[in-house]
């Protein structure tokens, strides 16, 4: 490991992609992850990269289409609205299979909704915010280092499977500063993209990237290779934290910033006596079903912390099937919970 | 027994805000400290009100965001009505006297009332007001060393102004005498 | 024996799903031969639309994107700016280019992309049955103005080159036809040029190419190349808008 820096988590995001091989960046201003934008505007030139200000975030997702179907390491950012914006581009390039790193630092909505921050995108981005049957790999870090670390490891899925992953953090993440180490190495994972439209030469075949099956046999073929690809994503790459689980009177599942609050609530409830667990999900899809079902029944009932209306717990419920109580507890708006208010809840909960 | 010192920064926008919370935590950074830093961002950070939230802990640091706070230094009125309230019992009040107005009404805290801007602007240099507070919250708290503050100036203030350095560091030991 | 006329190698050996008495297919030719006659087939990547041409990949012989409704100039940036030693073309109908994608084209040519647009013009929707294009003409009856273009209601037709040329990094502009032979040379010079502008690095070229409708406009093919003579070029002048002088 290298130097410890004081990095902002935007700056983080930024260089973590310089770091994987991304020369190429497409974006549009918005708070609160504008910070990429200007870091990737000074370090793109110093690297031999391209950084383009597009002119919409519907023009940057399909300059991203563009530059990973010519098989380059490609990104993208934006917050909440700029994302809704991107939908059209991410559910073609699913389509197209194309390899491209989408961060969401999110913002609170909806509509054009505040600056603060949020959650509220969880099942835009885990169900598919775009048309058609497709998914993308959502990673959701909760500390500056999981930036670095989960950019990197981003772009590397993001080539293995020919999938879009998205980094999602929020207006905290971002904007919050935090020691980060680099690797003076980062892990890149090479692949064969001989799929990639770079000119044939006269040496080969033509290559097409498209998004369009307009016979239906051939449409409903090539679906079935997109859900057999998921399947075997959900496979290899779902990752969670289980923190404190054996025994837990109540089991807190998090994601992200949350996932902090709620391990000062575990030492706070542990004075008191309470044992307090945490699931965290790091891939919010593919959904950490697997550390769900090994602690179903291990708590009296499962409390869900978000900052949103209550959209993960969906995912709980699912997974915990009915064999505890599953309970909520959200703000919204750019207010955050506060570890007095959550431990107020699993108070409530087991009494 | 772990040790969490939790401090907010508050005042105008163009105060240097921002920058004494980072000095904080790029001091506790290098003397091995767990160390997050949250800033106030949007509107209010063109012109408006200005405030970071700084963790410097002993534990890996859980919320960045602080709902109570060991310590506050403010530099205007209205931070001082917002943040007053949320200081734990026996923590820190320091103030800008030249800039806040009126004392804290807190008993239960320990104040420190500095005149830290004219004290600035007498040494000729506005931006040393929030260092002079700094200095004292360093004194009070010890949560940071002073060789770290030296180093921490180094890496957060552009090269340009680095022939400062020896200025700030001036005023910081005066913000700890005080 | 000698052979006069061949099919170009830049196109594929398919028979088009194109309307009788369309002019798409005249406008593939011209850009295959001038893809030819540059030597450029290897180094060449296309962008399809949205709109009649969509599956234009199946015919062209280089590398193919196919991308969003109106977003072609937008992934020919991405494309070009990943690969700057390909030569990038997209092809557009009016309705892709100029209505959906206006932020589009009006942006990569204002950053000066170095690619090429083909910019095919026939004054309606053909792919969704007929409507109002950007580029109706007044009075012209569609599906979605079926008392004809009235400016009160509908606005008035957009002339595209017109407007890209006033763009500083557009650096060659033309307007052509391909109503017939004369034109069809014309146009085939213009492509070349376009695509030449491109190889020299000098800023974005586009080629706004007046093509027929028959079936949306409701005529036989013979009919379809006269209202197009008669009617469009007396309101889309043919020439050059940007870039005559331009050597390269």
């Amino acid at each position: 490991m290298g130097q410890k820096l004081l990095m902002k988590g935007n700056e983080v995001i930024a260089e973590a992609a310089v770091r994987a091989g991304c020369r190429h960046y497409f974006g549009y201003p918005i708070t609160p992850q504008t910070e990429i934008a200007h870091y990737m505007a000074k370090r793109m030139p110093e690297v031999g990269g391209v950084f383009v200000q597009a002119e919409s975030e519907v023009a940057a997702i399909n300059m991203v289409y563009g530059a990973a179907s010519a098989g380059v390491r490609v990104m993208t950012s934006s917050s909440s609205p700029g994302i809704s914006l991107k939908q059209e581009g991410i559910s073609y390039s699913a389509c197209a299979e194309l390899p491209a790193v989408i961060v969401n630092i999110v913002r609170c909505g909806p509509g054009l909704g505040g600056i603060l921050p949020a959650q509220c995108d969880y099942f835009q981005a885990v169900k598919g915010g775009g048309h058609g049957d497709y998914k993308m790999v959502v990673l959701a870090p909760s500390s500056v280092q999981e930036l670095y670390e989960m950019t990197v490891e981003a772009f590397n899925i993001a080539d293995k499977y020919r999938t879009l992953v998205m980094v999602m953090g929020d207006g905290i993440l971002g904007q919050m500063m935090e020691a980060v180490e680099f690797k003076d190495k980062e892990n890149i994972v090479a692949v064969d993209k001989s799929w990639a439209v770079t000119g044939t030469g006269m040496k080969r075949e033509n290559n097409v990237i498209t998004s369009i099956y307009i016979k239906p046999e051939v449409m409903e073929a090539h679906n079935n290779k997109l859900q057999a690809k998921y399947k075997l994503i959900e496979q290899n790459e779902t990752k969670v934290e289980v923190y404190n689980c054996d025994n837990a009177d109540v089991i807190v599942t998090a994601f992200g910033t949350v996932g902090r609050i709620v391990k000062n609530v575990i030492k706070t409830a542990e004075k008191e006596g309470i044992k307090v667990g945490l699931i965290r999900p790091i891939t919010l899809w593919p959904f950490p079903v697997h550390a769900f079902e090994k602690y179903a029944q291990t708590p009296k009932a499962f409390l869900s912390v978000e900052l949103n209306a209550g959209q993960m717990v969906e995912d709980v419920r699912l997974a915990v099937n009915g064999r505890r109580p599953v309970h909520f507890h959200g703000r919204t708006g750019g207010m955050i919970v506060t570890q007095q208010e959550i431990l107020d809840k699993i108070k409530e909960i087991i009494k | 027994m772990s040790v969490q010192q939790e401090i907010i920064i508050a005042g105008f926008g163009g105060q240097g805000i921002l920058s004494a919370g980072r000095l904080i935590a790029y001091a506790g950074m290098l003397d091995n400290k767990n160390v997050s830093w949250l800033p106030s961002y949007g509107p209010e950070m063109r012109g408006g009100t200005a405030n970071c939230h700084v963790i410097v802990s002993d534990e890996p640091v859980g919320s960045p965001i602080l709902n109570k706070a060991t310590s506050i230094i403010v530099m205007n009125g209205p931070s001082l009505d917002k943040f007053e309230g949320i200081v734990s019992p026996g923590g820190l009040v320091i103030t800008d006297s030249s800039l806040v107005g009126k004392s804290p009404k807190r008993t239960d805290v320990d104040v420190s009332e500095i005149p830290a801007s004219r004290i600035a602007s007498e040494m000729g240099n506005a931006t040393y007001a929030s260092i002079i507070l700094l200095g004292k919250l360093v004194a009070k708290t010890g949560v940071i060393s002073k060789e770290s503050f030296e180093e921490a100036l180094k890496e957060v203030l552009p090269p340009k102004y680095h022939h400062l350095i020896p200025e700030e560091m001036k005023a910081f030991e005066l913000g700890m005498n005080y | 024996m000698a052979t006069v006329f061949k099919k170009p190698h830049a196109l594929k050996d398919l028979s088009m799903h194109y309307c009788p008495g369309c002019t798409h297919g005249i406008i593939h030719r011209l850009v295959a031969e001038v893809i030819d006659e540059l030597g450029i087939e290897g180094k060449t990547i296309g962008v399809s639309p949205v709109g009649c041409s969509y599956n234009n990949y199946e015919y062209f012989n280089c590398d193919m994107v196919q991308a969003a409704h109106g977003r072609a100039p937008a992934v020919g940036t991405g494309v070009k700016r990943a690969n700057p030693d390909n030569y990038v073309f997209t092809y557009q109908g009016d309705g892709d280019l100029a209505a959906i994608g206006t932020a589009e084209i009006v942006h990569a040519a204002t950053r000066g992309e170095k690619i090429t647009t083909i910019f095919v013009n026939n004054a309606i929707y053909g792919m969704t049955s007929g409507q109002l294009a950007p580029t109706t003409l007044l009075n012209q009856v569609t599906t979605t103005s079926p008392f004809g273009r009235k400016p009160e209601v509908h606005g008035f037709p957009i002339k595209v080159s017109e407007m890209i040329s006033t763009l500083e990094g557009a650096v060659y502009v033309e307007r052509v036809s391909v109503h017939d032979i004369k034109n069809i040379i014309n146009a085939k010079k213009a492509i070349k040029k376009a695509f030449k502008v491109q190889m020299a690095n000098k800023g974005f070229s586009m080629v706004e190419v007046l093509s027929t409708c028959p079936t949306n406009w409701g005529m036989n093919p013979t009919e379809a190349l006269r209202w197009l003579q008669d009617n469009m070029i007396p309101f889309y002048p043919l020439g050059n808008f940007k870039g005559k002088d331009l050597e390269v």
